[in-house]
């Protein structure tokens, strides 16, 4: 009976020796091990034996039956791992470098820029306003201090529209506006005005890389008791650091604007020198950037307001020259050109 | 207008201080100063008065001659000239050797065979006129070898400033009013002019002279006789010069230094030509020689000078051809006088003929200024020609008077308006120096503007601010933010709306947002066969191509699309801009803020870009309203629409706008091998459609059951709508998984999910609420696939 034993263990090293996948090795576990399997056949042998000889045989026969166990197990492991193997060296190398193809949107850039000002206004308690396109003269110009025949319109070629309305040259022409829709608040609960206005605005005037019929502005107000050139100064200077995001040095000169009075050029240290001088800024170390003032009291009264009790400061940053300065636009034109090969490329910025 | 300091520093003295500051700190308190300022006389050095002591002929040359000059150096120097003006016993200007002209320093030169030790200088070499013709000839007695800078007023500082930034500074426009600036900015006094006094001639005849309209505001004359010299002095021509304007004869020389000195423009008249000045409008138009011998169409509201009846020059424009002075004059009649500045400016416009006078009437000149300029000139010209005699006295009449202003504040006033600290004393003193009437009483100011700040400029006491706070310097400011109290900003429904549209059409759709124009390009329409519909327009364009306003944004963004083709097989563009949909019932314009979305594919069906631009309309409607879309088939109203699938979107109920295809005969203009949907929704009406709740349903424990339909008709059916109307709870999800259409018809798989919330669905329970649906669809000719 001890030779079966020694045969049956000689034809399964053989076996295991064959198997080639764990396929094979479940098959020669049924073969061994299974109900039918030839180990177990072995123990159907055990009839004839002495209880002595049963005793002795049924041990050889367990240990046989953990010994197939335990090879099969350990002959599985060293296949499956055989098998992760493969698999992992059958898989390509892929080349990363490829191009990326994905295609992204994009804004128009002075969205982008617009909506960085906006942010920084908005985090000073600046309201933003949205306004038509299409103005009476009257907001225009009257209720801005510019009477007809005033000079000051010489310097706005105006668009005038077949119904006597035009298309405003200006963002100032939202103040009026404004001033009505916010005067109630600011006189009875002492809510002051702030508020800011991006639009498009018109001017009938040749185009050339420099000079477009439609571009953007951005005005901003500001009105309650006591506000004072100091506290313009102060905002101007806050706010155009923000939006530079640089600690920025800002001047003002004499400045003449009817709606305003005192009425400001504000320059700011030049951003490519910082005010040393060179020559983006023509060696004066600052740049002219927008105009701003006190509002004139002629215009707080055609807003409904006290001038004698209040006072404001008024603003208009141009959005269009502030997106061409940030993303070095040489030409004008190309932001109203609706090309894609130049507006694609402005998928989004901070 | 260029600027000389010499001339400035006539009226103030500026010892001890950097005039180059005094500049700088011009710029920043009263008008912007241009960067480069002008070192006049600094690219000249060695050149020196020399007298010509021989003159003998080139043997080789007709034009060039052999000098012997005296430099003043005790020898005499060789010198090769070409001008044809040299003769003995001439000084002129010697540049030496090592003296330098600009980049050029003087060596001995080799000339024909004889050699120059040195170069006798024109005008224009000298830098001090653009006379070219000869060279200097120095009349002034003064030794030779002496530095011709010792001689002339050839080292100036010129700067200058922007015209556009004096507009509203009538009293800028001479070196007089600049000094006063001058001088309040460097706390030093202001002369006053040198005058001759006028009433000495009070009992001579007056000028016959009449105001016959109110358009001249004062009119100032005076007749002058004896006039010998025609030359001005160098230093005179060098000043014009500098600030830009030629020397030509001493009047008219004289005329025009009056002008740069005081902004007061005058004119001479020959008073033969001249006796009977009348100032008025004419009836009719009619043609007038000026001057510079221009025919011009002069119009009924021009206001004219004439001698009786006979116009003899433009008031404030220009003079007249017939009245100018010529050699034989020996009697001139001098104008002075203000013109109202509106009908200068004008006729100006009206003419197209800017002159320097008009320039200046156009700012609201001071009527106060026309007597002083008349007393200035008798000086000057009387310094000049001792000859000249004056035989009228003044005649002088108003048409017009300037209200004078007062104006009343506290200091109270100006620290709010500041927000800084600037005491009584600053104050008084600035305006004091500026030319204002102070009195201070307790705090209060009582100010009288000056005639010269008073015709526009300063009328109330913001502008007074203005005045003493640009002295006092903004670089001088504390800044301060304000102490207002502080409230949360509010959003703007409309404005909030446009952004989230952007954004989801960005990130979620990879569309690109444009800018197109707010009017129709005609060319640009008429290449792709869009009608220009009739809409307000434009009343002055100086384009002709732009005259009409679009009432959508379609079709400048088909225009778009067009010349972006060959961007990629597939791309969409938006924008959210304004169009006018004609007038609304006041008259005023219809502006609307719409967004338009137009998709483009050269590998797309019809079918699929048109569900890819209803899903994107889907999602904007889901994300921001929480709502669903439905449509209503619609008539097309626009020659660029295609007649099928054309539909109106309604958002909860309210229409926003439409979707559609683009009309073949227009699309094949834009591409060929393209499709192209479109859609514009109105911003306004979407954004005011009340957004739904977010509403959360916890999903169910139990299992649900899937159920496939398929669906055919033999007509175009709204299957989609059918199947959402078949109103169920227990639906909760339909989908549609397939869609196959031949000439037989079409047909449609949808897949249904049923789950009930509390328990587990049975087959039976589902089934009923199938067949109710099968049922719905048959009596809508809608039949299950069998």
């Amino acid at each position: 009976m001890d030779s079966k034993i020694v045969l049956l263990k000689e034809e399964f090293s053989a076996e295991l020796m064959k198997a080639e996948n764990t396929a094979d090795l479940e098959a020669i576990r049924v073969k061994y091990l299974g109900k039918k399997g030839s180990v177990t056949d072995l123990l159907k042998e055990m009839r004839d034996l002495s209880p002595e000889e049963k005793k002795a045989f049924g041990q050889k026969v367990n240990e046989l039956k953990a010994e197939v166990a335990d090879k099969i197990a350990e002959r599985t492991t060293e296949l499956k791992e055989l098998e992760i193997q493969k698999e992992i060296e059958a898989m390509p190398e892929f080349d990363i470098s490829m191009p990326a193809n994905i295609a992204e949107g994009s804004y128009h850039p002075v969205t982008l820029v617009q909506r960085q000002c906006e942010e920084i206004f908005r985090t000073m308690g600046f309201n933003v306003e949205n306004y038509s396109e299409i103005v009476t003269d009257y907001e225009c110009f009257e209720a801005l201090n510019i009477p007809k025949h005033h000079p000051a319109r010489d310097m706005q070629d105006t668009y005038y529209l077949t119904n006597g309305q035009l298309l405003k040259t200006h963002t100032s022409a939202a103040q009026n506006a404004i001033y009505k829709k916010y005067r109630d608040a600011l006189i009875n609960d002492n809510v002051p005005i702030k508020a800011i206005f991006p639009g498009r605005c018109f001017r009938n005037e040749a185009t050339d890389a420099c000079h477009e019929n439609t571009f953007f502005q951005m005005e901003g107000v500001m009105v309650d008791k006591d506000i004072s050139i100091s506290n313009l100064i102060y905002f101007m200077k806050t706010m155009l650091s923000e939006v530079f995001r640089k600690d920025l040095k800002v001047r003002l000169r004499p400045g003449f604007f009817p709606f305003v009075e005192p009425g400001f050029e504000l320059d700011i240290s030049c951003l490519i020198c910082g005010g040393e001088g060179c020559p983006s800024c023509k060696h004066s170390g600052w740049l002219e950037l927008c105009p701003c003032g006190m509002i004139h009291p002629e215009v707080l009264k055609a807003g409904g307001i006290d001038p004698e009790e209040y006072s404001g400061f008024a603003f208009g940053l141009g959005l269009t020259r502030l997106v061409m300065m940030k993303y070095g636009i040489k030409d004008i034109r190309d932001l109203n050109s609706g090309s894609l090969k130049v507006l694609s490329q402005f998928t989004d910025d901070e | 207008m260029f600027l000389s300091m010499n001339w400035i520093s006539d009226f103030v003295d500026f010892t001890g201080l950097d005039k180059l500051d005094l500049i700088r700190r011009f710029s920043l308190s009263t008008a912007e100063v241009e960067n480069e300022i002008f070192f006049k006389g600094s690219d000249i050095s060695g050149i020196v008065v020399a007298e010509i002591k021989s003159v003998e002929d080139h043997p080789e040359s007709k034009k060039l001659h052999l000098l012997k000059v005296d430099a003043g150096d005790g020898v005499l120097t060789d010198v090769v000239c070409g001008a044809p003006n040299v003769r003995v016993g001439m000084k002129t200007a010697f540049a030496k050797i090592g003296a330098k002209i600009g980049e050029i320093e003087i060596t001995p030169r080799a000339l024909a065979g004889y050699t120059s030790y040195g170069m006798c200088c024109s005008e224009k070499e000298v830098g001090i006129s653009d006379d070219n013709s000869g060279i200097m000839d120095i009349l002034e007695d003064v030794a030779n070898g002496t530095d011709i800078k010792n001689v002339y007023e050839i080292e100036d500082i010129v700067f200058e400033v922007d015209n556009k930034s004096l507009t509203n500074r009538p009293d800028l426009w001479g070196h007089y009013g600049i000094a006063r600036e001058f001088a309040a900015i460097a706390d030093r006094p202001l002369k006053p002019l040198d005058v001759v006094d006028l009433s000495a001639y009070d009992n001579l005849e007056k000028v016959d002279m009449k105001i016959e309209d109110e358009l001249c505001q004062r009119y100032s004359c005076i007749k002058l006789e004896g006039i010998t010299k025609n030359v001005s002095p160098v230093n005179m021509r060098i000043r014009l010069f500098y600030c830009g304007m030629r020397g030509i004869n001493l009047l008219a020389d004289l005329t025009n230094y009056l002008m740069l000195e005081m902004g007061q423009p005058m004119h001479a008249f020959d008073s033969r030509k001249v006796e009977k000045i009348r100032i008025k409008r004419f009836d009719e138009p009619f043609t007038f020689r000026t001057l510079d011998g221009v025919d011009r169409n002069i119009d009924t509201n021009t206001l004219m000078i004439c001698n009786g009846d006979t116009p003899v020059a433009i008031a404030g424009i220009m003079g007249g051809l017939d009245s100018e002075i010529v050699e034989d004059t020996t009697t001139l009649t001098l104008e002075s006088a203000t013109f109202n500045a509106v009908s200068t400016r004008k006729s100006t416009v009206k003419l197209a003929h800017r002159t320097d006078a008009s320039m200046r009437y156009e700012k609201c000149l001071d009527p106060e200024m026309t007597v002083p300029a008349i007393a200035r000139f008798i000086k000057l010209l009387k310094d000049i020609d001792a000859d000249a005699k004056v035989v009228s006295a003044l005649t002088d009449e108003r048409g017009f008077n300037y209200d004078k202003i007062n104006l009343k504040f506290d200091k109270n006033f100006v620290d709010r308006y500041t927000g800084i600290e600037i005491s009584n004393d600053t104050i008084v003193k600035t305006l004091t120096a500026l030319g204002f009437g102070v009195e201070l009483q307790d705090n209060n100011f009582s100010v009288d503007v000056p005639s010269w700040r008073a015709t526009k400029d300063v009328t109330i006491k913001a502008d007074i601010i203005e005045e003493i706070t640009r002295i006092f310097g903004y670089d001088n400011f504390d800044i301060n933010t304000t102490k207002s109290p502080l409230y949360p900003v509010r959003a703007d429904i409309e404005k909030t709306t446009e952004d989230r549209i952007k954004d989801i059409l960005v990130k979620s759709f990879s569309l690109h947002e444009l800018h197109s124009y707010i009017w129709m390009g005609y060319d640009e329409c008429k290449s792709l066969g869009i009608e220009i519909e009739e809409n307000v327009g434009l009343t002055n364009a100086t384009n002709p191509n732009i005259a009409t306003l679009r009432k959508s944004l379609i079709p400048t963004q088909l225009c778009q699309l067009k010349t972006n083709t060959g961007f990629a097989p597939s791309f969409g563009i938006f924008e959210v801009g304004r169009a006018v949909d004609g007038l609304k019932e006041d008259g005023m314009c219809n502006e609307k803020k719409n967004l338009a979305v137009t998709l483009f594919s050269k590998t797309k069906t019809p079918a699929e870009l048109y569900f890819e631009l209803r899903d994107i309309l889907t999602v904007l409607s889901g994300d921001i309203k929480h709502a669903a879309l439905s449509f209503e088939a619609a008539a097309p109203t626009h020659n660029y629409e295609h007649p099928k699938n054309l539909n109106k979107i309604y958002c909860e109920g309210e229409e926003i706008g439409i979707i559609g295809m683009v009309h073949p005969t227009v699309l094949k203009k834009i591409d060929k091998k393209a499709n192209v949907v479109f859609a514009e929704i109105n911003v306004g009406a979407f954004s005011a459609v009340k957004a739904n709740d977010i509403k959360y349903d916890e999903p169910s424990k139990f299992p649900g059951i899937e159920i496939d339909l398929s669906f055919v008709t033999d007509k175009f059916a709204p299957v989609g709508e059918a199947v959402k109307n078949a109103d169920c709870s227990l639906i909760k999800d339909i989908q549609v998984v397939d869609t196959y259409e031949d000439e037989n018809g079409k047909s449609i798989t949808v897949r249904l999910f049923f789950v009930h919330p509390e328990k587990t669905l049975t087959r039976d329970e589902v089934m009923n609420v199938v067949n109710s649906i099968i049922d719905s669809l048959s009596k809508k000719g809608i039949e299950l696939k069998k």
